[in-house]
């Protein structure tokens, strides 16, 4: 199933709507690293308050997506994990360690654009990115 | 007075004890005396009670009445040898005087009060038959032992219950999240925390943080005297579910023996927020959310292993 990639200013939205594959997953994350360097975004936005479970696999996509798209130049929050859901992954281990999450997308929004407000501020850029 | 055989006893054959005849016989002759000399013994038995000091808690019209109850259901359960009426009984009798701060000893006192009424009225009755007064107190002392037994296991039980009834309703009192403005929430950890209320600590925060869109959490565990590893790991699991649901832990208020237990095993606190009591908690909360800027996690450079 396609996961629907919205552009919101400089923010990419996926939101995702129901249970994917392994390869819906994988296909999700292509289009999504694909899509922040042609837009030229800051930010990422996976929403997953439709999803009421998540295995190791699906965990371990997301933190790929944030890490691929922070060496393409963008931000990335998770928004909408269920509490069960979240509990369930701490008792498996699958922590989504150095990545960003929040309650739902307008917070995702509202902390995307915090970030890229401080991002602006600095003087210097320090993402390895900014060389490729 | 000497009308006892008149009295017709009607479950003569109903008896579930294989007693032999003589002393189902001598059992039976015992009721009809208890029966017959029903007020006076009722009577005697309520004055020893008052004199005695105790059931203090109620008035003499209610000892009386239930000291009634009690005589009528003493007899029966000596006459037809079964014990569910009295049990039954003696669960409602409870359930009654429990609330009123009835104690135990003031239950087992007042039925064996009753034994000893009602063993001196047989000395009285039989003193120039010894013989057969011992054949008397044969048939009679098991089975008013047993009724002892039965009323005060009875009103035990019923202690049992309503602890336990307690029990239950102290776990569900006893885990409050509270919003102390808005964004923040406080859930103050009280008591021994065993694996069960642990998780439902942490169902219950984690659905408070998305009912009250919390950014910060406070749980404090001033409260709390010990921690086992089992537990400890809980609130790290928990502290990383909230931060999942966007929201931000501080635990206040470790004990030195809690901090030593999460030390010794090992618990990874890098993650977690602490701050010493619960007024540091809600002052560095309410920075956090003064400082909108700040961001809700810790966003670190890209460790090479983490790519797949």
């Amino acid at each position: 199933m396609e996961v629907p990639i919205l552009r919101q200013g400089q923010f990419l939205i996926a939101s995702i709507q129901s249970a994917l594959t392994d390869a819906d997953l994988s296909h999700l994350r292509e289009a999504l690293i694909a899509q922040v360097g042609r837009s030229r975004c800051r930010g990422v936005i996976v929403d997953v308050t439709a999803l009421d479970v998540m295995d190791s696999f699906a965990v371990r996509t997301l933190r790929d997506i944030a890490h691929m798209a922070r060496l393409r130049g963008a931000e990335t929050v998770i928004v909408g994990i269920q509490p069960d859901v979240a509990f369930a992954m701490v008792q498996l281990g699958l922590t989504l360690k150095g990545v960003a999450t929040v309650l739902d997308l307008e917070e995702g929004l509202a902390f995307l654009n915090r970030r890229t407000e401080e991002r602006f501020l600095e003087t210097k850029p320090r993402r390895p990115s900014d060389r490729g | 007075m000497d009308t006892k055989k008149s009295m017709s006893v009607s479950t003569r054959v109903s008896d579930p004890q294989a007693l032999s005849e003589s002393s189902a016989g001598l059992l039976r002759e015992l009721v009809a005396h208890l029966r017959q000399n029903r007020t006076q013994l009722r009577e005697e038995w309520a004055r020893r009670i008052t004199r005695a000091e105790l059931l203090t808690a109620m008035t003499e019209e209610e000892i009386f009445a239930e000291a009634t109850a009690v005589y009528d259901n003493y007899v029966e359960a000596l006459e037809t040898g079964t014990f569910e009426a009295l049990q039954a009984y003696s669960r409602r009798l409870s359930e009654r005087i429990i609330p009123r701060g009835v104690e135990t000893d003031e239950v087992v006192g007042i039925v064996l009060l009753l034994r000893d009424v009602l063993a001196r009225s047989l000395f009285t009755k039989y003193q120039d038959n010894v013989e057969k007064l011992n054949r008397i107190l044969d048939s009679y002392e098991p089975a008013a032992n047993r009724i002892a037994n039965t009323v005060a296991v009875g009103f035990v039980e019923e202690r049992e219950r309503i602890i336990r009834q307690q029990q239950e309703a102290i776990r569900e009192l006893s885990t409050p999240v509270l919003q102390v403005r808005e964004r923040l929430l406080i859930l103050p950890i009280i008591g021994v925390i065993d694996p069960q209320r642990a998780r439902q600590l942490t169902e219950q925060l984690l659905r408070a943080i998305r009912a009250n869109r919390a950014k910060v959490v406070v749980i404090d565990v001033t409260g709390v005297a010990a921690m086992d590893s089992g537990v400890a790991n809980h609130l790290v699991q928990t502290v990383e579910a909230s931060r999942l649901l966007g929201a931000t832990v501080i635990v206040t208020g470790l004990s030195p023996e809690i901090a030593q237990t999460l030390v010794t095993i090992g618990v990874d606190l890098s993650e977690m927020a602490t701050v010493g009591d619960l007024q540091g908690g809600i002052e560095e909360a309410e920075r956090l959310l003064a400082d909108r800027a700040a961001p809700t996690t810790q966003v670190r450079e890209i460790a090479p292993e983490s790519q797949r």
